[in-house]
């Protein structure tokens, strides 16, 4: 079987600055998959490679056995860690958007969502608090019926009760053949979620291991191996 | 309610003890049918992936049976399940005399202890 993910010794410049260098990973389906590491230790630009938003400087990357593209575009969905929505939209017509950009997006699935959350569908971007706003996101990624789903970032801004819907929402959603990769600080609020972390050290792949043999081996949660290992 | 679970020790031998307790208890009733992986994972607040390892585990042990077509039930061999709770009160006894001892207790003192409680 073709793996979902696979990266070939990916190495990612920008001009002097080497954001990631030599990584080789495999990441398989039916997984969930936290993507660790500490501030500008490389993790948003594996997932901007993996979307195809940026270019390799050096390697390769291949999604479902494809290079970045038109066919491995329908097949990831990707939530930003930045707004990327314009701010005069309504809930409504972002919706509408989405469907009308991709064909795997699940509009009713969308709808419950949002009122699970309590949001109105009229309401518009620019009047929402950053919280709000990153779980609208978060619902036009997660109503995508992709393979791979690359969050980065996903419940910064987000209070604690809807932090635990979202990871709710995560488990629910769990299908043997997608995989979700989530880049988060929040370690300890998303382990158990977890089936398989991979932490990236200065641009190096540092670690790539289920979270129960970390918690075996270590005799530590995740996030206290992560504090010990990147202790300031 | 999501389950208790502590930072140290493996997530799904944690929720193999949360069952094994479950089942001695009566909560899961001997002979009776399991909620499905899906459902656990989702009261436990896990990974599903995590869930199914606990429970593949714990038939190794006997305590639940996997049937082909109508998912896992709960051992109906109550000898089983009485000596799997004997196990835990065991545990429980010895985590507890080692707790008064470091507190420098000796054997009949807690002795006299627990019959003045009881």
């Amino acid at each position: 079987m073709i793996p979902l993910l696979e990266c070939r010794q990916l190495t990612k410049k920008y001009g002097s600055i080497t954001a990631l260098d030599n990584v080789s990973l495999t990441l398989n389906r039916g997984r969930i998959i936290g993507l660790l590491g500490p501030n500008a230790s490389g993790k948003t630009t594996l997932i901007k490679l993996i979307c195809g938003l940026l270019t390799p400087s050096s390697g390769e990357i291949l999604i479902n056995g494809f290079h970045p593209g038109p066919e491995s575009k329908l097949k990831v969905a990707y939530l930003p860690d930045v707004s990327f929505l314009s701010e005069w939209m309504t809930v409504e017509q972002t919706f509408n958007y989405y469907r009308d950009f991709y064909s795997n997006f699940n509009i009713d699935k969308a709808y419950d969502m949002l009122s699970r959350l309590n949001i109105n569908k009229s309401m518009k971007l620019k009047a929402m608090s950053k919280g709000t706003k990153e779980k609208v996101q978060l619902i036009l990624t997660m109503s995508r019926n992709a393979d791979l789903y690359c969050l980065d970032e996903p419940i910064g801004g987000v209070d604690p009760a809807s932090r635990d819907y979202i990871l709710d929402t995560i488990i629910n959603n769990y299908n043997p053949e997608g995989t979700i990769l989530i880049s988060t600080h929040l370690i300890s609020d998303i382990e158990k979620v977890l089936d398989e972390v991979v932490i990236i050290k200065q641009g190096t792949l540092f670690m790539y291991n289920s979270v129960d043999n970390i918690r075996e081996n270590n005799g530590m949660s995740v996030d206290s191996l992560f504090r010990e290992v990147f202790r300031c | 309610m999501a389950w208790e679970l502590n930072s140290d020790r493996p997530i799904y031998m944690q929720i193999m003890d949360n069952i094994k307790f479950s089942i001695i208890s009566g909560k899961y009733p001997c002979g009776d049918k399991l909620p499905s992986v899906r459902d656990l994972a989702h009261e436990a607040a896990v990974n599903p992936n995590t869930m199914q390892k606990a429970l593949s585990e714990l038939e190794l042990t006997g305590l639940i049976q996997s049937n082909r077509t109508t998912g896992r039930f709960v051992t109906d061999d109550t000898g089983l399940i009485s000596s799997v709770k004997k196990e835990l009160a065991t545990e429980y006894c010895s985590e507890f005399f080692e707790k008064l001892h470091s507190l420098g207790m000796t054997d009949n003192e807690i002795k006299e202890l627990i019959s003045d409680i009881i």
